[in-house]
């Protein structure tokens, strides 16, 4: 809890409304567009993107891109206005404000682009912004632990997504949704489908945070508020859901679809109902139920039938709604009271009136009560749940026990924090700004409104959203009363359990907590455990393979150099018969420099002290700058030359300060190796090069730059024209290593010194 | 390594090293040389100077820290590169004018320039921290 005090700040009267005004204007914008768009009119258009991989950047708005626009835009308006009053004079609040925009338009980008490659690319823009906002209070260590924590969860899941999505276009010709939605009957045939199906719901189900890979939420909530709300409830978790959205018209409604999707949405949805009871900080209590709630998405997206996709997208919306507002209600509560935890608060609904009336109204509407817009919420539910395709039953039992739980939970929200005696841990609080109350109020009033009229949404949010991905939708009614039948006789059941589940919450608590104690295996330990292991093996790897023997690295790329160069040449039966008579007799200063270079070699090999080594060795690379410039290669002479004076000189001051070789140098049966070693790789090459010389060369380039070096590039040197002009991004790419390759080398020798 | 034959032969080679490296820079696009050799020269008598007065002395001479030699050098460089742009043509093309009747002056002598500077600024910075230490 430290992490959010630390943001404290009492000056709340600051302006910080400034910000929230993008948002707004984006949410006016689209909310213009809700009438065409619901009358069936789409809005699309086209930008050249990456042409040659033929990506387009295809802004799409339908329906669901457009729920997901109003629900940002909306939910960003009041957490940026929120976030004004809450961080107050927060010396880094530029840098909030920065990252929380960059990370809002990441998300309309996400929602709003057609490739699938476009897509990936804010969908990873997203995992980056959150991950510098979880770390926002980079001083703690929790925070650095839990956003780095997110961002490998996430950021592997999205990595593996990449692949699907290659294959998926791969398969499909294109990347492009519009496009592989009419390839939807062949795909689900193709061979491929399977993998493809397991790549992408790696990256949705990590980033909607579903079993196993759930711990990294709650983690998250660590922090500032503002982000839990905006990212970590209403919008960056739901990337997961708004991808198996769209591309459930496309591979969705094969049993592995629907197995996995249900099964692992139930799993989650238990999990995080049962976790969210036993919680003491409001805070983790919201996170464990976000969780819960994109597990419940997650399950009805698994289904196939109008009922169960249009519940998806009611609870979607029901529930961006109700939690962002209570989020910001329990960033409230820290701020003012200086606590989250349950068991020192109590009765704040007489200081903080309104605070108060904007959580009763966003919890009554999450524990589904009539004239509440989560009512109409839980009835459309129980009707998916009903009509799921593959496990009705379960699909009920799992959606009642969920329900329940966030009935019991509403309740403790408002009854154990607001109602009751008052209690606080410090200083009496007193009711925030009007900047931090005013959201959470119009969200929780906003659930009220759909509530009374849900005829309007349906019509004109949710029908339009589920066409979007389900086009064989038949009408679609949501209604204030549907009747006496079997979805409101167990919402009836759902209160009933919920009020048991308030008020045996303590043995309730007390049982998950014996529970999670017992699992052999915990989510956050095996992800703590591979983080370890991959650390270990890094370690050895690097003792092994940088083990800091020069003498080690140069046989293991003389090895590899003799056998792969070898290996071929062996194959390709160039012995070095043909070899050899390829040669004419050398003249008489080619046999004289030959045994220039020779006698040089016997000296290097048999020198006594380094420098003498070094010596000799720049008189063979003399000798053999001596035969370029007999063959008339001026240019690769003077260089050669040159390198070889320069590389005597920098070896000779760094050999001034080694010690005098030891005596011997090495066992007899490594000199016997080591010239075995020289010699072949020696073979080797020679032999490469007289193979490929021994052939008629394609003169084709050279000719070329025979013809137009004087005429087009002013310059009768080839070898220079080729280097500063026919080729000059090559040197230019080269002098940039050389430039980096020095200061490394200069960091190495200061670092010695 | 305090040596006066070693000292006055320096002040007189030094000298003559660095014109006929600024020499082969010049000739490059016709004849043997160019700024990888130019700077190598140019190098080699650094190196002599280094090794005969010592690094300091080099450094003073230098006046400006052999790193910022190499990064002037990607500057000039890259400005070779993005010159052709201004006249609508593809990075690095090269542009050439004419100055009297037979001498012609273009950007990829500017590169080379560049070119030589990377060289001579990466070579020194290595030599003279190997030096100094």
């Amino acid at each position: 809890m430290a992490s959010v005090n630390s943001l404290h700040s009492h000056s709340t009267g600051k302006a910080g409304w400034l910000p929230a005004l993008l948002p707004l204007v984006i949410f006016v914008i689209a909310a213009t567009r809700v009438p065409a768009n619901a009358a069936g009119e789409h809005l699309h258009w086209t930008l050249p993107w990456v042409p040659s991989l033929g990506v387009g950047l295809g802004i799409t708005v339908d329906g669901l891109s457009l729920l997901f626009v109003l629900i940002v835009s909306l939910v960003g308006a009041a957490v940026f206005l929120f976030a004004g009053a809450y961080l107050g004079d927060h010396p880094q609040r530029l840098r909030f404000y920065g990252l929380l925009t960059a990370f809002m338009v990441s998300m309309l980008g996400l929602v709003l682009v057609d490739n699938l490659l476009a897509l990936f690319v804010f969908w990873e823009l997203t995992t980056l912004t959150s991950y510098l906002l979880i770390g926002f209070e980079h001083h703690l260590e929790g925070a650095r632990f839990n956003a780095r924590q997110a961002l490998l969860t996430t950021g592997a899941g999205g990595l593996v997504m990449l692949a699907g999505i290659l294959m998926l276009a791969e398969m499909g010709g294109s990347s492009d949704i519009s496009h592989l939605v009419t390839q939807a009957d062949r795909l689900r045939r193709h061979p491929l489908y399977l993998p493809t199906l397991a790549c992408l719901f790696a990256g949705a189900l990590t980033k909607s945070a579903q079993f196993p890979f759930h711990f990294w939420l709650p983690n998250a909530m660590s922090a500032p508020t503002p982000i839990s709300a905006f990212l970590h409830s209403a919008t960056m978790v739901k990337a997961g859901i708004y991808l198996l959205a769209r591309l459930h018209p496309v591979l969705g409604g094969t049993p592995a679809w629907m197995a996995t999707l249900v099964v692992l949405g139930a799993m989650t949805t238990l999990w995080g109902a049962l976790l969210a009871v036993s919680q003491r900080d409001l805070k983790r209590m919201l996170a464990y139920t976000t969780v819960m709630a994109l597990g419940v998405m997650t399950m009805f997206l698994g289904g196939r039938t109008t009922p169960t996709l249009t519940a998806a997208m009611t609870f979607l919306m029901v529930h961006a709604l109700y939690k962002s507002a209570l989020f910001l209600v329990v960033g409230t509560i820290d701020h003012q009271a200086g606590s989250r935890d349950l068991h020192q608060l109590g009765g704040l609904g007489r200081v903080m009136p309104l605070t108060g009336l904007a959580a009763t109204g966003a919890a009554l509407s999450m524990a589904g009560f009539p004239l509440f817009f989560g009512f109409i919420g839980k009835e459309i539910m129980y009707q998916g749940a009903l009509a799921e395709d593959l496990f009705p039953d379960f699909a009920t039992g799992v959606a009642l026990v969920a329900n329940a739980l966030m009935t019991a939970v509403a309740g403790i929200i408002v009854m154990c924090v607001f109602a009751g005696g008052l209690r606080f841990p410090g200083e009496r609080p007193r009711e925030a700004g009007w900047a931090m109350w005013l959201g959470p109020l119009l969200l929780g009033a906003l659930g009220v409104f759909f509530g009374i009229c849900p005829d309007w949404v349906g019509r004109h949010l949710i029908e339009p959203a589920v066409v979007a991905f389900h086009p064989q939708a038949d009408e679609i009614h949501l209604k204030l009363f549907h009747g006496f039948n079997l979805p409101l006789l167990l919402s009836v059941v759902t209160l009933t359990l919920g009020v048991v589940g308030y008020f045996g919450r303590r043995p309730l608590a007390r049982i998950i907590a014996a529970v999670e104690k017992g699992l052999p295996v915990s989510a956050d330990g095996a992800y703590a455990r591979l983080l370890d292991l991959t650390a270990t093996l890094a370690e050895k790897h690097t003792r092994i393979v940088q083990n800091g023997s020069l003498q080690r690295y140069l046989t293991v790329i003389f090895v590899a150099v003799a056998l792969a160069s070898g290996w071929p040449m062996m194959k390709a039966g160039l012995g070095f018969g043909p070899l050899m008579a390829g040669f004419d007799a050398p003249t008489t200063v080619e046999a004289l420099l030959g045994l220039i270079i020779l006698a040089a070699l016997t000296v290097v090999v048999a020198a006594g002290s380094r420098l003498l080594a070094v010596c000799a060795l720049g008189v063979v690379g003399a000798g053999s700058a001596m035969i370029f410039l007999w063959h008339g290669a001026p240019d690769v002479a003077l260089t050669q030359l040159l390198v070889e004076t320069l590389t005597v000189i920098i070896v000779a001051l760094v050999l001034l300060r080694l010690p005098p070789l030891p005596r011997p140098l090495s066992s007899p049966r490594r000199r016997v190796f080591n010239a075995v070693l020289s010699l072949a790789v020696g073979l080797v090459l020679a032999g490469w090069l007289t193979a490929v010389t021994a052939g008629d060369l394609d003169r084709g380039v050279t000719a070329y730059y025979e013809a137009y070096s004087a005429v087009k590039a002013h310059g009768r040197n080839i070898v220079n024209v080729i280097l500063v002009d026919f080729r000059s991004f090559d040197t230019l790419g080269e002098i940039i290593v050389v430039a980096v390759a020095g200061l490394a080398g200069y960091g190495l020798i200061r670092r010695r010194t | 390594m305090q040596s006066i034959i070693l000292s006055s032969a320096t002040r007189l080679l030094v000298g003559l090293i660095l014109v006929f490296s600024v020499y082969l820079l010049w000739r490059g696009h016709h004849l043997p040389g160019g700024g990888f050799a130019a700077a190598l020269v140019a190098a080699t008598g650094f190196a002599l100077f280094a090794l005969a007065e010592g690094q300091e002395a080099v450094r003073r001479g230098l006046r400006a820290d052999p790193r910022r030699i190499t990064a002037a050098g990607l500057i000039v460089a890259l400005t070779a590169g993005l010159l052709p742009l201004f006249s609508h043509r593809p990075f690095l093309t090269g542009l050439w004018g004419t100055l009297g009747p037979s001498l012609s002056l273009g950007t990829p002598l500017l590169f080379d320039v560049g070119v030589f500077l990377v060289v001579l600024g990466t070579v020194l910075t290595l030599l003279l921290a190997l030096e100094e230490s």
